[in-house]
């Protein structure tokens, strides 16, 4: 008997701990600054591979075929 | 460094909804989220104008102002992204936005609200360049190929311009000057100083994530 109520004192303490190892679910932020997860730029991977110039120039390039001033005449 | 700006020519759209068919289908967008949708202004009144809508990138975006979890950042690009693991749906950003585009998926009874989905300018979002996981939450990552969002590369009349700021304003100054020829007038275009500030406003810092190692 005291053996079983025992084992009901140490199963009620274990469970009343079961929770305490869950991850918080709520992120810890800082106020006001971007908390997520980071980024990289546009040009970082391929095909660009870290050219940043050559990425603006293709931007820069395909933005003007929306004007059609230049791409009737 | 290229400033990425939408600009709709109100004078040009003729509502045939390319630019949200382009979005859908590039983004496979789920049903019930409209990234970009075109309002018409008087509808079936002779005058009537219609614009197409979607997140503007503001410079000094509201929405990053009042979410509660600190989700927004705005990259050097000066695109406004979010991180979708860390919204929480709540819906500020919805009331902020004076464009009414941030979109949330109905993904439950009772009217449970999903995690907020938006125009993304075509640049993906926190997740490795044109990885699955990135195309799952964001959608296709365009500019990281060398390419401007598909709504506006897709307009047949051009009245929606995508890119940098300067290039796409130079095109649209250039129009109004070839309008202004031939006697035809045309406003200022639509949302701009909503989105961007009057003439003259300084460009909004980036307050960017934290660079990932690649």
């Amino acid at each position: 008997m005291t053996r079983l109520c025992a084992l009901a004192i140490v199963g009620s303490l274990l469970l009343s701990v079961a929770a305490c190892s869950e991850r918080p679910q709520v992120v810890q932020y800082k106020q006001g600054t971007y908390a997520g997860k980071p980024d990289t730029p546009p040009y970082q991977n391929a095909p660009y591979n870290g050219d940043k110039a050559a990425w603006e120039r293709a931007v820069a390039t395909r933005a003007q075929s929306q004007n059609e001033y230049k791409r009737t005449n | 460094m290229a400033r990425m700006k939408f600009l709709c020519d109100a004078e040009r759209c003729i509502e045939c909804n390319g630019c949200v068919t382009a979005c859908k289908q590039e983004h496979e967008v789920p049903w019930g989220v409209n990234r970009r949708r075109v309002v018409t202004i008087n509808d079936g009144v002779p005058g009537e104008r219609s614009i197409s809508v979607a997140c503007m990138h503001c410079s000094d975006a509201p929405c990053m102002a009042v979410c509660p979890v600190d989700c927004f950042y705005r990259t050097a690009e000066g695109v406004v992204l979010h991180d979708k693991d860390l919204c929480i749906g709540c819906g500020y950003c919805f009331y902020a936005c004076p464009f009414g585009a941030p979109q949330f998926p109905q993904t439950g009874a009772f009217g449970v609200r999903g995690k907020m989905d938006k125009c993304t300018f075509c640049a993906g979002g926190p997740e490795k360049d044109g990885s699955p996981e990135e195309f799952a939450k964001y959608g296709r990552n365009r500019l990281s190929e060398g390419k401007l969002p598909a709504c506006a590369e897709m307009c047949s009349t051009k009245a929606l311009l995508g890119g940098d700021g300067d290039v796409i304003s130079d095109i649209y100054r250039n129009r109004v000057t070839m309008r202004a020829a031939r006697g035809t007038k045309g406003g200022p275009p639509w949302g701009w100083d909503s989105a961007y500030g009057p003439p003259g406003a300084p460009a909004a810092p980036a307050t960017p994530a934290p660079k990932a190692k690649s």
